[in-house]
């Protein structure tokens, strides 16, 4: 049976993790690459790396990242944040990232998805999708990190970015993002009903139970938090074994791989 | 890192423009051999063991084999039943016929049809599955039967032969995980990506083929 997945995010600006709370104050959890063999190592199951870093002439520094996390790490990862153009993500691939994500260059360049499916194929294509349930109930579509309005309805874009060929789509509500009290159920409810696609719950993660009720009631295939695993307060096993207990496929065994090698 | 046994093996990695080698080359070198990456049909002469790796479309890849001429030399390699690990599409590459966009010919080295997976369940097929072993042979050596890997597929490999099958996935359908045949051996899932039992696959497969070589 195919399992449930629990990925873990790690805002990274100039080689450094951070989290934005609501996108806002940023704190320091360490360098992503110790992180991400640690996290590989209690059991994670993917590791997501969004590069936060306004400038561009960071670049380098996303690629050496990149490359050290594929020489230690050998479970799948992807890397976003600034990619504009099928040369950027060809850049990611190429250094060792299995996917990558697109969002407000998606929005602006919707050809970006179909040129990116076609060249790469659709599986490595994770369209990010951040949206907002308004006091209408209208769900719309922003960009920019989260802070410019789109006017673009989400179930619509999901839609579309399917159809262009997205092999994922990651799903970040930003009425919960931050906030740690659990995802936005309907909204990741109303996306994957709509969409043939996996969809991964994101943005509200504050417990194991929260990602319980975004696999059951919200019909998530995955589920990506960055806090609470970043301070060691919900060790990733223990997340998995409650999951388990719930009744949802987990991938428990997390071999060592001096002891398996 | 390196392991003595497998220190003199010649593992060629097949490059054959199907994009990002990097994770399977890494993942070869941290079970302790030492892989070269190459395109031209001469460097399997040489090798010991052949990888064929791939992500993508039969179409594309199959395009890609015969642009590089190396149709014909993997024919030879295999028929001559010396070690051969196909990942992915380097195992639906194998296949008669694939049926990703249109109808396609592949390598026939393997009986069976590349079909669609059933719908009524997310496709791509991404994430870890648990693979159920058939039989256990030294592939599995240190791998727990029930054991997860990763897969990202939305087509899948309809065997004509099951006995070749030698482990499984559900998804719908039972998707071919694992084929076996002499010394060929190739995998749906990918091992570079499938933590530390993935790691063993290339580990056990790499070891397997290095007491042949050294017999030889």
């Amino acid at each position: 049976m195919l399992t449930k997945r629990i990925i873990a995010c790690f805002d990274v600006d100039a080689g450094r993790v951070v989290k934005g709370i609501s996108f806002v104050e940023l704190r320091d959890a360490g360098d992503p690459v110790e992180l991400a063999t640690l996290y590989d190592h209690e059991g994670i199951d993917e590791l997501v790396f969004l590069d936060i870093t306004a400038s561009h002439e960071n670049r380098n520094t996303v690629v050496d990242m990149v490359r050290r996390t594929a020489d230690r790490v050998f479970i799948p990862f992807t890397v976003g944040g600034g990619l504009r153009s099928d040369d950027d993500m060809r850049l990611m691939l190429e250094s060792g990232a299995d996917k990558i994500t697109i969002n407000t260059a998606a929005v602006e360049r919707p050809d970006l998805i179909s040129e990116g499916a076609q060249r790469f194929g659709s599986q490595c294509i994770v369209v990010a999708i951040d949206a907002r349930t308004e006091p209408d109930g209208s769900m719309q579509v922003y960009t920019h990190g989260g802070r410019r309005p789109t006017g673009i309805d989400a179930i619509e874009w999901a839609t579309e970015v399917v159809e262009r060929g997205a092999g994922e789509i990651m799903l970040t509500s930003m009425n919960t993002d931050g906030h740690q009290d659990g995802y936005d159920i309907p909204l990741t409810r109303a996306v994957s009903d709509a969409v043939s696609v996996p969809v991964i719950a994101s943005g509200g993660a504050g417990n194991a139970q929260h990602m319980i009720d975004a696999i059951t009631e919200g019909q998530a295939d995955a589920v990506l938090a960055a806090s609470i695993f970043h301070f060691g307060t919900h060790p990733i096993l223990d997340v998995k074994r409650q999951m388990q207990a719930a009744g949802i496929p987990m991938r428990m065994e997390h071999a060592d791989y001096d002891d398996v090698l | 890192m390196s392991d003595p046994r497998l220190a003199d093996l010649d593992v060629i990695i097949l490059d054959y423009g199907a994009g990002n080698l990097r994770s399977v080359v890494r993942a070869v070198e941290r079970v302790g051999a030492r892989p070269d990456v190459a395109s031209v049909p001469a460097a399997l002469d040489e090798a010991d063991v052949v990888i064929l790796p791939g992500v993508g479309a039969a179409a594309d890849t199959m395009h890609n084999l015969r642009q590089r001429q190396l149709v014909e030399p993997i024919h030879e390699y295999l028929a001559a039943d010396r070690p051969f690990l196909g990942v992915c599409m380097g195992l639906q590459a194998l296949m008669t016929v694939s049926e990703e966009g249109g109808e396609h010919a592949c390598l026939d080295v393997l009986e069976g049809r590349v079909v669609r997976l059933p719908e009524g369940r997310k496709i791509p097929h991404m994430g870890w599955n648990r693979v159920e072993q058939r039989r256990r042979t030294p592939l599995f050596d240190g791998i727990p039967d029930g054991a997860h890997f990763y897969f990202v597929h939305s087509y899948y490999c309809d065997m004509a032969e099951p006995e070749d099958v030698v482990a499984v996935a559900d998804y719908g359908a039972e998707v071919t995980a694992v084929v076996q045949r002499g010394k060929l051996a190739a995998t749906q899932f990918h091992p570079e990506k499938s933590g530390a039992y993935g790691l063993r696959i290339y580990r056990n497969f790499l070891i397997e083929h290095s007491a042949n070589g050294v017999s030889r």
